[in-house]
């Protein structure tokens, strides 16, 4: 195994901060730029970008210098976006960006092996991941085949072989000491933070009930263009796609789902749920549901509702409430997380003044770790254990059955194409009107 | 609701079509092909002293020096912007549905729409706290001004935000008291919903007592954009002749009448807020999103007419804001 260069800076007792020796010639190494953090971004479009924009304001010197995309217009536009201005830093301090973008043309890779090429650069450090979900197994398995410490957007799976890659990868980064952090970002916010450390302390008694929302509007859909292979359109507009996105129960309501399997330090036994699709009928939106409803049973017998839905002009809630034998809390959000007993007294308010933005502490906490050759964050297992729950949750809903977590995630239906190639077809395709197959429960197979 | 709308259809016509000074009256505009309609109280023109007098109690710099201004007549919103008609512009599903229901051979969707809209949120802009009839908020100042443009392709009727100096003039409706009802804050909770009286969140507008003009929430509830950058000390420097301050940077820009979150000081008629770039920063994305602040939950706004009508130049340049990246 190539010895990880940070777990090397920490074996050999160097200092960050201090003239760093390269491991395989002794001599200075990135002397032009110090001790440098180097970052692949993988997934080029706004929320990519953004986190590569979070990485780089990191108090630690980060340099971006390689990025991928399957589309070249992805790639450049992020590249713009990133070379267009000055930052300020965790600090406050100005940062001149472009210095910290460094991606000549052949660094910029592009196609669907373009993640391969990057994440193989023998100096990249760290790997930012935030494809389409559908890609997130194959992209960390060869982000640890290559000892590289993660930044993977949530969720990190679409299907059960997807889920089953990942924790089997986790088990490995493990092993080889990677930091993986994980964007369910809640999980790096200080409101959910010093409300759940109370909670499983026992502040509320034991948990026995709660519900999660994410009852909001409909998302982006692109329109499709002229000439368009299937793949291409598919990718282009990958939330309406299963193989990619894995519904939006998955994409989105994972946030959620992951709140109630953190309070109750547990993974669904089992679940049943009902959805459909309601108001997006048309062939643009692919495969998708527009709303699900479930019930996510726990070993102890607690049931925790769950409501997901993209419907406009209707009442929007994305929140998490939990009720426990001696207390509840109503609300996450902000200024309202205050946990109860049951007459009337406050046991604990958060205040949320100081907060910091949490899609940056994310970062701050990785490049914090990554820099002081610390093995501190194994984000993976968990993640794909509640990216498993949302993808039962949509199994129960498409299937109208009642899932169980072993039978889910031994399933082995895989949504993932056969070959990747824009001239190759995805498995789902539409039929002679347009309109893409979609699961009807009662009657969809989903195990 | 129908019979109110009937009554005044025939004020709104007149108003449209004959010299708008003499028909100088409140009146309620219809939004065509939906079942919303936005009341417009009329402001009459004059001059006031802006600003705040150094006595005041919670006074800051900025409130500084106070200075005369004359002001040309102009409807207001009685109230600020509710989502029930930001949805409409805010998602172009939601108002072709209302215009199958609420068909106005006039209006709405029989035009060519050539509007911008908001980009879908990923969260929920509301955050749970309500819609119908509950305050718009976390749009950009871009957003709403498109939103004016929006509503003037509906409607033919020019809408655009208030300035700073008409925000502050409506909202002292002729008093030169920190508050429009005088200096007591203890009597807040009559006109205002604010930090202390709110519950951490926004209410339904038009709740509390109007100022003399008739104007709601002007204190309270949420804080509201104007058309002005912010500059702290632009009272003393605002060149002769200039309305407004324009906005050339996407921070700061001018917000007034404080908020459900805010302390009675904020609330103040001559209470000046910056924008802030935190206001957005839960935007996960880059370039972070031109249509919604994201964390700005306390912020909103509402319309003015002014009684004269600008050039159609100068119409099409109220209605072209620069764009400004945020990254």
């Amino acid at each position: 195994m190539e010895q990880n260069r940070r777990e090397f800076l920490k074996a050999s007792g160097l200092v960050a901060g201090s003239v760093i020796l390269n491991p395989f010639t002794g001599y200075g190494f990135n002397s032009a730029v110090g001790d440098t953090i180097k970052v692949a971004l993988i997934g080029c479009g706004g929320r990519g970008t953004g986190a590569a924009a979070q990485a780089l304001s990191t108090k630690q010197n980060v340099q971006i210098v390689a990025m991928a995309d399957a589309f070249k217009d992805r790639l450049d536009e992020s590249y713009r976006n990133l070379t267009a201005k000055k930052y300020k830093n965790a600090a406050g301090a100005t940062v001149d960006i472009k210095t910290k973008v460094d991606v000549p043309e052949d660094r910029k890779f592009v196609g669907f092996d373009a993640f391969k090429k990057a994440i193989a650069l023998k100096d990249v450090d760290v790997v930012i991941l935030a494809t389409p979900p559908g890609f997130r197994p194959s992209h960390f398995e060869e982000a640890v085949k290559n000892n590289k410490h993660v930044f993977m957007e949530k969720p990190v799976a679409t299907d059960a072989p997807g889920i089953r890659k990942v924790l089997a990868l986790a088990e490995e980064a493990k092993k080889k000491k990677l930091n993986v952090v994980v964007g369910l970002q809640r999980r790096y916010q200080a409101n959910y933070r010093e409300a759940i450390k109370r909670i499983q302390d026992g502040a509320l008694g034991d948990i026995v009930g709660g519900q999660v929302y994410w009852v909001g509007s409909s998302p982006w859909m692109k329109e499709r263009q002229p000439n368009q292979t299937e793949m291409e359109y598919q990718m282009r507009n990958w939330y309406y796609f299963n193989w990619l996105c894995g519904d939006h129960i998955n994409e989105q309501h994972v946030h959620n789902i992951d709140v109630a399997n953190w309070i109750k330090n547990a993974y669904p036994t089992q679940i049943q749920g009902t959805g459909g699709r309601e108001v997006r009928t048309g062939k643009q939106y692919g495969e998708i549901f527009d709303h699900h409803t479930l019930d996510l049973v726990y070993a102890d017998g607690t049931t925790i509702s769950s409501q997901c839905r993209q419907f406009e002009g209707t009442w929007n809630k994305v929140d998490e409430a939990f009720v426990g034998t001696k207390g509840r809390i109503d609300s996450f959000d902000g200024k309202k997380t205050i946990l109860k007993d049951y007459k009337g007294g406050v046991i604990y308010a958060h205040d949320d003044k100081a907060d910091i933005n949490p899609y940056q502490v994310e970062h701050d906490e990785l490049f914090d770790a990554v820099a002081k050759g610390e093995y501190k964050f194994a984000d993976a297992e968990r993640s794909a254990k509640s990216t498993m729950t949302a993808i039962m949750g949509r199994m129960a809903t498409y299937s109208g059955k009642l899932i169980k977590w072993d039978e889910a995630l031994n399933s082995d239906i895989n949504l993932f194409p056969d070959k990747l190639a824009w001239d190759a077809n995805p498995k789902l395709l539409p039929g002679a009107d347009g309109l893409y197959p979609v699961a009807v429960p009662g009657k969809t197979v989903v195990i | 609701m129908y019979k109110k709308i009937l009554n005044l259809i025939p004020v709104f016509f007149l108003c449209l079509n004959a010299s708008a000074q003499d028909n100088f009256k409140s009146y309620t505009q219809v939004i065509g092909g939906s079942p919303q309609v936005y009341d417009m109280v009329a402001i009459p023109g004059g001059e006031y002293t802006m600003g705040s007098p150094a006595t005041e109690k919670g006074r800051r710099p900025d409130e500084g020096p106070q200075h005369k201004v004359k002001i040309e007549p102009f409807w207001m919103g009685k109230v600020e912007l509710s989502w029930d008609i930001y949805d409409l512009y805010a998602f172009k599903n939601m108002e072709k549905e209302m215009a199958l229901r609420h068909p106005d051979p006039e209006k709405s969707v029989a035009k060519t729409d050539a509007s911008t809209r908001p980009s879908p949120p990923y969260v929920d802009m509301s955050f749970g706290m309500g819609r119908a009839g509950y305050p718009a908020i976390n749009m950009t100042q871009y957003a709403a001004i498109l939103f004016c443009k929006w509503l003037y392709e509906k409607t033919g009727v020019f809408y655009r935000l208030p300035t700073e100096a008409e925000w502050e003039y409506a909202c002292r409706a002729g008093s030169k008291t920190a508050y429009s009802f005088g200096d007591d804050a203890s009597k807040l909770d009559e006109y205002a919903w604010y930090r202390k009286n709110s519950s951490s969140a926004y209410k339904k507008v038009g709740t509390k007592k109007p100022n003399a003009w008739g104007l709601n929430d002007m204190h309270g509830n949420v804080m509201e954009w104007t058309l002005d950058q912010y500059i702290p000390d632009y009272y003393a420097k605002q060149p002769a002749g200039e309305k407004f301050a324009p906005v050339t940077e996407l921070y700061p820009t001018a917000v007034r009448g404080g908020s459900w979150d805010d302390e009675p000081a904020d609330l103040r008629s001559a209470a000046r807020t910056p924008s802030k770039p935190e206001w957005k920063v839960l935007d996960p994305q880059l370039p972070k999103s031109e249509w919604w602040m994201t964390s700005a939950s306390f912020v909103g706004f509402r319309l003015v007419r002014p009684v004269k009508t600008p050039s159609a130049e100068e119409i099409t340049k109220y209605y072209s804001p620069a764009l400004i990246e945020d990254y």
